[in-house]
This record gives C-alpha cells, structure tokens and sequence, in this order.
C-alpha cells in the first residue's frame, strides 16, 4: 500500500492551503474531502482578506497571510476575482475615533497603509453611508477574494504538482498511522492534517472548537452602491465578545456589482436554516448605516458555520496526544485569510523549518487565556 | 409587517388555485395570493374583466367574494415556522398564517441555451404574448415561433391575430410521436391542438414538425435580430424574422413546496390521491404535481380545496376525472419529449445562465449543479436559476441544487 507524506482531511480553503505548500516543497499529499472543493464552510463566508488587531497573534497572522495572498495574487486566474477595494473601519462616534486613531498609530508602526477619514472624507468615500458618522479608518492594503474559485486554484495547484483527490469521500478514523474512510479503506500517510473546519473536533474532541453560526445576504447588482468593504468598529464587540447572539454591520462590494451583507454570530445553533429574529437583527443594523439599503433587492440569504476557539485563535499544529496528527482547523471568521499562513505555519512544522512568525500561540497543546 | 390568519391560505391564482378556493370557501375562511394584479394565472389573467372563455367566466363568477379574500400584487417568497408564509406586496412585508396551505403556483416555460437566444427580440413565446398584450405593436412583424409544446401553437394563432406574420411554427417533436398523441384515448385536447393547427394552415402558416432553431444570428452592423437558422431533415435554412418566441413546453414552479421540505418527486410535488404532500397541512394542485392542461389544474384545485376544507368524500368523487386527465398529461410529456439533439446546440461561448453570464464551456468541466452554482455562479442570480436550471438539468443531466430562501428575489426591508 502506497504511504503518503501527508493526508489532509478536507478540502476547504485551509486543506487547499495546506495542500498547495505542501506539494509545492515535494511532500506527497492526498487531500479527502467527505463532499466537494470548498463545499463546507469556506462555501458560505465572504472572501475578506482583512488584517485584524484584536490580539498580537491574530494581528501576526493576518498580516503575514495578507503578505502570501498579495504574492499569489499574481498568478491567481481572474475567476478569483482578486479585488483591492480595501477596507473601511465605520465609526460611528467620537469613542470610536479613538479606536480609529489607535489602529492607525498601530498600523503605522507595523507599515501597513492606513488613512483616517473625517466625516467628510468618509462620505466622498461612500455616499451612501448616513450622515452624522463620526468617520472611519481607510485601510487600502486590504482585498477581497472570491474564495470558492481561489480553493479550486490552489487545489489545481497541488494536483499539477501531483497530490491526490478523494472526493466523496469521509474519514472515520484519524490514527497516527494515516487515515480509515468510511467505506473501509484505510489511506496509510506519515503526517495527518486534519483541516475539517467546523466538523474537526468531531473525530477529535480535544479541539476545542464551537461551532458560531453566521448569516449572509447577497443583493441584486447594484454597480457602485459601495467602494470598499464597509466594517463597522463595533464588529470587534461582536466578533470576540463571546455573547451568545451578536450582529455587526459588514457589506462587501462583489465584482458583478452584487453585494454581500453580514454579519451574524450566533452558538448553540445547530441546524443551518435561516433565522429570521436575527437575520432582522442583521439587517436592521446595516439598515442604520446605509439608509438606502432597505429599497435594495435580495437574492438569497444562507448561513454558514465558523469554528470557534476559547481564544478566537486558530488551532495550528500537533495534536496534544499524537505523534504524527497536525491540526489546522478552528479559523473563525477569519479562514479565508489566515488559510495561507496556517498554510506555511504547518508546512514549517513539517519540515522542521523555522517560521516567519511565530507558531506558539497557534499550537493546539496552548493553554488558554480566556478574555 | 401586515398580519393575515386564514383557514385555508392558497397561493396562486390560476385555474388550479381559483378552483380550490371555490371548493374550499363552502367551509372555511380562504385567503388566495397571488403575485400579479389580476387574478386567472397564466391562461385567463389577462382577460379577466373581459372575460373571454366561458370556463374563466364561470370560475369567477362562483368565488364568493365575502368569503375569499383575494390579495394581488403579493409575491410569496419565504416562510416562517410551518403555519406561516411571508409575502411581498406593494406596501411592504405580509405575514400569513394558515391552518391549512394550497400550493398551486403553476408552470413557466422551458428555455434552452443556443447561439443567439439571449439576443434582444428573442423570447419565450409565453413572453412575447405578454408583451402584446402590454402593448407591444407586432401588426406586420414577421416572427418565427419554435420549440415545443401546445403552447407553440396558442402562440401562434394569438400573434397571428394580433396582425403579426408568423412565418413557420418549427416543432421539435416527431410527427410520428405527434401522431401516435392525437391517436390515442385523447380525443377532446387532441382535438384542439389539431383545431389550432388547422386554424394556423388556413391561414398560411407552416406547422413543421422534427424542426428546431440552432441559432439566431444578427447583422454584422448591429445587435439586432435579423434572422433564425432553422433545422429540419438534415437542412439548415435561413429565416429572416423580427422575432423568435422559443420555448420548450413547460416546467413546474416547484421552489415553494421545495423550501417548505415537501418530498419531490422526478422534478414535481409529490401528493396523494387527496392532493396532499408530504407535509401534514399542505396540499398541492395544478402545474407543480403535473404538466398536464388547464383541465387537470381544475380538477386537482377542487380535489385540493375539498380535501383541505375536510370534504374527503366530495374530493373523492371527482378521482375518477383526475386521473383521467393525468393520463392525458403524461401522453402529452411524452409526446413533446426532447429530442437529445437540443443538448448539443449551445456552442463554447453560448451564455447558459444569462443572470451571471456563464458559458457553455465554463459548465462542462463541472459535475454537478452545486458544483457549477459555487464555482461558476450559475443559477445564482436573480431569476435563482429558474431559466438555466431546467437548461442544466437536460443538457448535463444535473439535479436541481437546494432551493434557499428568498424564493423570488424581494427588497432588504421585507426580508
Ligand atoms: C458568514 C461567514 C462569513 C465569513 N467571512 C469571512 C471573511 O470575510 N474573511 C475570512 O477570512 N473568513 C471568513 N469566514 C470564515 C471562513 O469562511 C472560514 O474560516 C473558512 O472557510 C474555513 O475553511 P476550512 O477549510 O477550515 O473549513 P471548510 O471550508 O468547512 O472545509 C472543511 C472541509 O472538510 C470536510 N470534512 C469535514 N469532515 C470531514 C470528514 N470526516 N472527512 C472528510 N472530509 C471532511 C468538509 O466537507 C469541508 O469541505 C466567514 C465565515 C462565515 C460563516
Ligand atoms: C407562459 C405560459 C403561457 C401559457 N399559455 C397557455 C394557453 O394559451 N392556453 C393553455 O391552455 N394553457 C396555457 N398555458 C398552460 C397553463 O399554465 C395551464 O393550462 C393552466 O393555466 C395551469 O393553471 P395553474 O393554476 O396550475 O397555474 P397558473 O395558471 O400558472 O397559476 C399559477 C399562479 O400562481 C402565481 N404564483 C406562482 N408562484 C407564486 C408565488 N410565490 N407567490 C404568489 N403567486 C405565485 C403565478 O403567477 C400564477 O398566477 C401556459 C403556460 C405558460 C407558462
């Protein structure tokens, strides 16, 4: 029987990463994915390629992971629909300017572009924002993906350099002798990656993931109705306030001129049909930046699950309790962005290489520091 | 948000769903929404006021207007919780709540993706009618009718009233499956097909059957419709036209009862003799459980209306007829079968989904419709895959994806 380097269960944007880096380092991979390419998670969120601050580690990754998108930009198709539209942070008063002002010495001193729009400057920027906002945070550096298609890149990617596909195909058992599926095989591989996304810690309960259910709505076209990704400040409550049920204004300008609107935070919700108490909730707050929002027509809405981690800080590494079983899973909201440098993070480990940034507060043996 | 609860809550208005609030009316408080201003569905809504058809005529005339409250204008597109539905209507957002739920939303014509379909005058021959009858001065115009269907014909002879010269009715099907069709146990519908085909020879227009449009070309200098390529026994000619109205008959509008998790079955609303679905309170009648003529929606909305309104016995009696027509359905399904070489028209380049402008050759290195719907977006604009769903579904053999809410696309405020 055939022994691979490296199995990865699931072929999301994270196992499509991961695949991508490994075969581009010669490591022989077979990628298992119980349904399609990017037919979980990554098939429902909204290919944001944001740098985040809320914590040192999160902010180490998504620039880094910001970095290897900007390099791979360059030779991406343009079915993935690579958008420098940027982002605006929303603030919607003075104590919010505070934080505007914060992030911005903070990106300064990281190097990373950033511009503090007024009121003014914040609505030439978007005109369709209210009046009466305190102003925003430009951030030009930060892009938009259409991830389904950047997943079936970089899987293209790996299987040119030789990997191999199993779709429709689920594991049922994870040893550190390789992988069984469900129909009895048994794919034998010296590492196993597990990249399950929000079903990873179903075969291994020692990841402590939760699943955070989210919605999103996409519209009719409506070219230049908005420029660039449009957050609101309070999305950081929202994100990482650990509460129950939050919602967040976040609307993302797509390239057919269609617009995809968010954002929704929910736990404890385990079946995937829309709930209309919060997607209300979610639109009603959307509806409170953009006034004319509320005459815009919706084509659909769906939801998606995120998985959660104590600390909102993606699982990255060996499993506490094996030798040779790797996790990358756990991403939250932020998989489509941190996929490439979880990516390098596993292929380092693997390798026994040194990494870019550091790996520690990404190992699934951490301990937590809850807040 | 408007608030309505009702016994009986129909949707659709056509023949299947006026029939049903007649039966059911006679025992309960029924509510009938429909999505356009005028009640009669595909058929009889644009004549209604001027009623044409006695049927029609008689329908209406029996809706006890103290005891249906018809709504217009009101588009259904989502639920909420098992004993609600939500709808769209000119002043915002109504929440209807029913004990017992009819779903009789029709039929909409087939298309089928080849070289120039998504050029400015072609149409769906259902489409063009409706821009006549919106005003739409086709007096002089030379127009090709073609695709599929009874419906090809219906088509014909109303532009062809309308002062419209229709230069060829190009049917796809076999005349010897057309034949064996009007031979068989169906005298009466069979009857008025052939009446309308006589009525289009009389006056001059070609029926011709194993005959189909490959492509519809424009003129070098514009974008302009100028004339149909037209196949039939192995020769391509050319028809210069101002118009093509193609459609290839009919399929079910089934996005309802699929949303609210009704078992689907081959492509329509399963039921049972009673017209019920699989879901406890919901009953459905008409096009969506069969492609099967006027005749059968009428029957099966009274079945649905009687059945639903506890009048198991009167549903009963109306069995024998349904199953009748149902007969006469699956003959007409089988006579105006595709032919397999309608999967081969679309070239690389020819657009499949007009919502996101997705092309042939773009489909055909996917395996399924989910595949095809994430990857390639196609199905995932605003008609929500109505058009190239039933493209798909014949040419690569795919299996409509899940239906999501909102089934019709509706403004944020009213989501
Ligand atoms: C509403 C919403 C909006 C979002 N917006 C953004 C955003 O703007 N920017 C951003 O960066 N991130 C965003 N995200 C987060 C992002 O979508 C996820 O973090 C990311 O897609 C996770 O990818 P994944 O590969 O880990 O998981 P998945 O895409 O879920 O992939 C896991 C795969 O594993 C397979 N699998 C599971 N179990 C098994 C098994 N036993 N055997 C075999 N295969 C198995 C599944 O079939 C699946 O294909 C959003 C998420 C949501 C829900
Ligand atoms: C374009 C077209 C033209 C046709 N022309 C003819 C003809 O000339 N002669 C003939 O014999 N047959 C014709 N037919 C066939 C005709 O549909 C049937 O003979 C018969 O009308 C079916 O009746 P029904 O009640 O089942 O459906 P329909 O008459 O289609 O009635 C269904 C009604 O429900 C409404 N509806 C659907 N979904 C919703 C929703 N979500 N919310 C609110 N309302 C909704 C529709 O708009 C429609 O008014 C035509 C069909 C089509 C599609």
């Amino acid at each position: 029987m055939k022994t691979f380097d490296v199995a990865i269960m699931g072929a999301g944007i994270v196992g499509a990463a991961c695949a991508a880096a490994l075969t581009r380092e010669g490591l022989s991979v077979v990628v298992i994915d119980a349904n399609g390419i990017a037919s979980g998670t990554t098939a429902a969120g909204m290919g944001h390629i944001v740098v985040m601050d809320d914590t040192k580690a999160q902010f180490a990754l998504t620039k880094y992971s910001q970095d290897l998108w900007k390099q791979l930009a360059q030779e991406m198709p343009k079915d993935c629909e690579y958008d420098n539209c940027g982002t605006i942070w929303v603030a919607a008063n003075d104590e919010e300017m505070t934080e505007v002002r914060r992030k911005h010495e903070l990106y300064s001193a990281n190097s990373i572009p950033s511009e503090i729009l007024g009121e003014n400057g914040l609505r030439d920027a978007e005109p369709n924002l209210r009046e009466g906002l305190a102003g925003g945070l430009l951030v030009p550096g930060d892009t938009v993906v259409y991830q389904l298609t950047a997943t079936k890149f970089l899987i293209e990617k790996a299987v040119a350099k030789g990997a191999e596909l199993r779709l429709a195909d689920r594991v049922v058992t994870i040893t550190d002798d390789g992988v069984m599926l469900k129909n009895g095989e048994s794919i034998s591989a010296s590492i196993v990656v597990n990249a399950a996304g929000a079903n990873a810690a179903e075969l291994m309960p020692q990841l402590n993931i939760k699943k955070r259910k989210g919605h999103l709505v996409i519209t009719e076209r409506y070219e230049g109705f908005v420029s660039h990704q449009l957050v609101e400040l309070g999305y950081l409550r929202s994100a990482h306030g650990n509460d129950a049920d939050s919602v967040a204004f976040n609307v993302q300008p797509r390239s057919t001129g269609q617009m995809l609107l968010g954002s929704s935070r929910q736990f404890d919700a385990e079946t995937g049909e829309v709930d209309r108490e919060i997607l209300g909730r979610m639109t009603a707050r959307a509806f409170a930046f953009m006034p004319r929002l509320p005459e815009l027509s919706a084509v659909r809405v769906w939801t998606g699950f995120r998985s959660a981690t104590p600390d909102n800080l993606p699982f990255i590494g060996k499993i506490l309790g094996f030798e040779n079983v790797y996790a990358a899973a756990g991403h939250e909201g932020l998989g489509i962005t941190t996929s490439l440098g979880t990516a390098e993070l596993i292929t380092d480990a693997l390798l026994g290489r040194k990494s870019q940034i550091s790996p520690e507060p990404y190992l699934p043996s951490r301990t937590f520091i809850e807040h | 948000m408007n608030r309505i609860s009702t016994d009986i809550l129909i949707v659709g208005g056509g023949a299947a769903g006026l029939s049903a609030a007649v039966e059911a009316s006679a025992k309960a408080k029924v509510t009938n929404v429909d999505d356009n201003p005028n009640l009669g569905g595909q058929i009889w809504r644009a004549e209604l006021g001027k009623v044409k058809s006695s049927e029609a005529k008689h329908l209406i005339e029996q809706i006890d207007v103290g005891k249906v409250q018809i709504i217009n204008n009101a588009q259904v597109f989502g639920s909420n919780g098992v004993d609600k539905l939500l709808a769209e209507t000119t002043d915002g957002n109504l929440e209807l709540r029913f004990e017992k739920l009819i779903i009789a939303t029709g039929a909409r014509e087939r298309f089928l993706p080849f070289p120039g379909w998504t050029l400015p005058n072609v149409l769906g021959g259902g489409g063009l009618q409706a821009l006549v009858k919106g005003g739409l001065n086709i007096d002089g115009k030379r127009v090709v009718v073609a695709g599929t269907g009874p419906l090809l014909l219906a088509v014909a002879d109303y532009l062809n009233a309308k002062g419209a010269e229709v230069l060829l009715i190009a049917e796809q099907t076999s005349a010897a499956k057309l034949r064996r069709f009007a031979r068989g146990l169906w005298r009466q519908p069979a009857k008025m097909i052939e009446a309308a085909a006589l009525r289009a020879r009389l006056v001059g227009i070609p029926y011709k059957t194993d005959c189909w449009v490959t492509s519809a070309d424009v003129s070098s200098s514009s974008r302009v419709l100028r004339s149909v390529s037209v196949f039939r026994n192995g020769i391509t000619r050319t028809v210069e036209c101002d118009y093509l109205a193609c459609g290839f008959h009919l399929v079910p509008n089934i996005e309802l009862a699929s949303l609210l998790g009704a078992r689907i079955e081959n492509g329509f609303v399963a039921v049972d003799e009673f017209q019920h679905t699989s879901l406890e309170n919901v009953y459905c009648a008409g096009e969506p459980t069969g492609i099967a003529g006027v005749e059968s929606s009428l029957i099966e909305g009274k079945i649905a209306g009687l059945a639903g309104s506890g009048q198991p016995d009167s549903a009963r009696s109306h069995f024998a007829a349904r199953d009748k027509v149902r007969r006469f359905g699956e003959a007409l399904n089988k006579a105006f079968g595709l032919r397999s070489e309608l999967k081969t028209l679309a070239e690389a380049d020819t657009i499949v989904c007009r919502c996101e402008d997705v092309k042939y050759k773009q489909l055909s290195e996917y395996g399924n419709s989910r595949e095809a719907k994430l990857q390639a977006r196609c199905g995932m604009g605003s008609c929500q895959g109505r058009v190239c769903g039933p493209a798909t579904e014949f040419i690569f053999g795919w299996k409509p994806g899940s239906v999501r809410p909102p089934i019709f696309p509706v403004k944020l405020k009213n989501l």
